[in-house]
């Protein structure tokens, strides 16, 4: 069998090709690992606030472990406060109204700052409301109480006049004054837990933008060199279907990039204890289609590369786009015309399989359609290299 | 009864608006060799994958053993040798002449002693388990002949074959090729070393797409009334380059 040969050859070229294996199994397990530390301990930053003339409670309200409070004197102003100390922000008091100058520079600290404002001023709003509803709590026992005497000496004088009436209507009132409602807050977490990070729900699509990325740059590459080194036209001088050839590629480079998906998923799972609801067969399901793809793709892309060089000129074109359109930036709110341009890009179709098979727990019905366009577009750029070989060999 | 192993007539091949070949004929009759001789850029690697079907020609036809190409099933009975050596670098010897047997359906039983053999005509048996990418020009030109062999074809078309090898080895190889054609098998080579047209049988000489000249190197020799081939191919330059300023 002539694939056959092709098949333990690329196989054979690949296990002595150390480094090129070493990129492929082990890059993504690296940057993996570089990920986790870093999405993982965003959680623990702290913001620094430099509060002046703030009222206490104001200052008790807004601390929390995200925060970091420094008190100022008066005359500080903010601008220079911010610059000298590196204040994410500072708050000034003039009377009823604060006053916050954000530093801005990372929005991700002053999301901090004005998540714990907003926290605060609501905890004392409801503390006032508390407070308030105490005052007439306390207001409403003592009008009881007067009314209470109020009715006994009704009722001695009615006792002494022979009626009764009256007395039902004020008893009722006084078990209306209860005690104000409390309100504790239970979160309920759809998918994942409240621990899930940025790096749990994205980790699925970034196992299959990996195996696309490299299975992509690899294959491409290994037909390129097979082109300019003068293999391919030796090769179809031989009996060889030009069918074979791309077949026995797609068999030898789609191992690869099961092998790769099996590490790297195995990896997530074990050493970081990710959430995978979903099926791990689909998961590796999904990842060999988008290696197909990448495999058929980066075949057909070489064809218009003279060199690796000009083969690295398609990552930031064909590569780097799809990384946006992938799910990493929700596709459902962006422009519709972006929305349209993400429908055209295979990692799109891709990225939200393994989304809702990971995170979701989609069986495999729920994903049927977006598994078909992957087939579809493995099959059209296989097709277009049979085709495109013709310039090699007429037959 | 197929005469002719390979039967060219009237090829012609633009390169866009540049001709490579201009309406150029060729007969290999069976058990022959046969040099294809001209200097670079004469357009003998075109003919010869003009031959193959692997370059789609403007006009005329191309049979190889009876049959009309391009056509895939006879690329079996065909050894070929390109002109730049394609090798898998990251392979050994042995590996790469077994990944074209097993291309050109040669038995698995058959197969060690195919690459035995096709190694031995070469000399490369001591290195066959070495890399390709720790071998020297002349290895690698070597190695390309023994895989051209390796099927045991019918027809080689071997396109500079000598080139690197030093002239013991060249010597070893024309050696072999007498053998195959005495086992009826039939060559075609092409070469721009003059004293190498001496060892065929025919010969043809193409200079800027045209074949210039064809026939016994003793019958060229004579025609032109010259010593060597070498000044038969110098002769019949000069006459086409005044046969051109005559036009």
């Amino acid at each position: 069998m002539r694939v056959i040969a092709i098949f333990k050859r690329v196989l054979r070229e690949m296990i002595r090709d150390k480094r090129t294996l070493a990129l492929m199994f082990l890059a993504p397990l690296f940057i993996l690992t570089l990920m986790y530390f870093l999405f993982n301990t965003s959680s623990d930053t702290v913001a620094k606030i430099g509060v002046s003339r703030v009222d206490t409670t104001v200052v008790k309200a807004i601390k929390n472990k995200h925060v970091k409070i420094t008190h100022y004197n008066a005359n500080a102003t903010a601008k220079d406060k911010v610059r000298e100390d590196n204040l994410a922000a500072f708050i000034k008091q003039r009377d009823g109204k604060l006053t916050v100058t954000y530093q801005n520079s990372q929005p991700s600290d002053s999301a901090l700052v004005r998540q714990a404002l907003q926290g605060g001023l609501t905890k004392i709003k409801v503390q006032a409301l508390a407070a308030a509803t105490q005052a007439q709590k306390k207001a409403l026992q003592q009008q009881a109480k007067v009314l209470k005497t109020l009715v006994a000496q009704q009722q001695k004088m009615a006792v002494a006049q022979g009626a009764k009436a009256g007395t039902m209507p004020i008893q009722s009132q006084q078990t209306k004054l209860k005690a104000p409602t409390t309100y504790s807050i239970t979160s309920h977490y759809l998918y994942g837990s409240s621990d899930s990070t940025f790096f749990d729900t994205f980790l699925p699509i970034l196992l299959g933008f990996f195996v696309f990325f490299f299975v992509f740059l690899i294959s491409g590459i290994s037909l390129l060199n097979e082109r300019t080194t003068g293999t391919l036209t030796r090769l179809l001088a031989t009996p060889i279907r030009r069918g074979e050839i791309i077949t026995g590629y797609l068999m030898g480079y789609g191992l690869f990039a099961l092998v790769q998906t099996v590490i790297t998923v195995t990896f997530a799972l074990t050493v970081f204890q990710i959430h995978m609801i979903g099926s791990v067969w689909l998961i590796l399901l999904i990842n060999f289609l988008l290696a197909l793809v990448a495999l058929s793709m980066g075949i057909f892309v070489s064809t218009f590369a003279n060199s690796e060089f000009q083969m690295m000129q398609f990552i930031p074109i064909l590569v780097i786009p799809q990384v946006f359109f992938s799910g990493l930036i929700p596709v459902d709110q962006m422009a519709n015309w972006l929305q349209w341009i993400a429908h055209i890009f295979p990692l799109y179709y891709g990225g939200n399989a393994l989304m809702n098979v990971a995170t979701r727990g989609v069986g495999f019905a729920g994903i049927a359609v977006e598994l078909g366009i992957l087939v579809l577009f493995a099959v059209l750029f296989t097709v277009l290299n049979v085709v495109g070989m013709k310039r090699y060999r007429r037959v | 009864m197929v005469t002719n192993t390979i039967d060219v007539r009237d090829v012609a091949k633009k390169f866009g608006s540049n001709p490579v070949l201009k309406k150029i004929s060729l007969q290999l009759p069976v058990g022959q060799i046969m040099g294809l001789i001209g200097p670079s850029g004469a357009g003998k690697t075109t003919l010869v994958k003009a031959i193959l079907g692997m370059e789609k020609v403007d006009a005329g036809t191309t049979t190889v053993l009876g049959t009309a190409m391009p056509n895939r099933k006879v690329m079996q009975r065909i050894g070929y040798m390109a002109q730049s050596d394609a090798l898998y670098e990251d392979l050994t010897a042995r590996e790469n002449i077994r990944f074209f047997a097993e291309l050109m359906s040669v038995p698995k039983s058959e197969l060690t002693e195919a690459i035995a053999h096709a190694a031995q005509v070469v000399n490369l048996n001591d290195a066959l388990d070495r890399r390709v990418s720790a071998y020297s020009g002349g290895m690698k030109r070597r190695l390309s002949l023994a895989i051209a062999l390796v099927q045991d074809p019918e027809l080689l078309i071997l396109d500079e074959p000598t080139v690197g090898i030093d002239p013991e080895l060249r010597q070893q190889i024309w050696a072999e090729l007498y053998q195959l054609k005495s086992q009826g098998k039939s060559i075609l080579v092409t070469t721009h070393v003059m004293d190498e047209a001496e060892h065929c049988d025919y010969l043809m000489l193409i200079r800027e797409g045209i074949a210039l000249a064809q026939g016994t190197p003793a019958q060229l020799e004579k025609d032109y009334d010259v010593a060597t081939i070498e000044q038969v191919f110098l002769k019949a330059g000069r006459l086409q380059d005044e046969s051109h300023r005559n036009l």
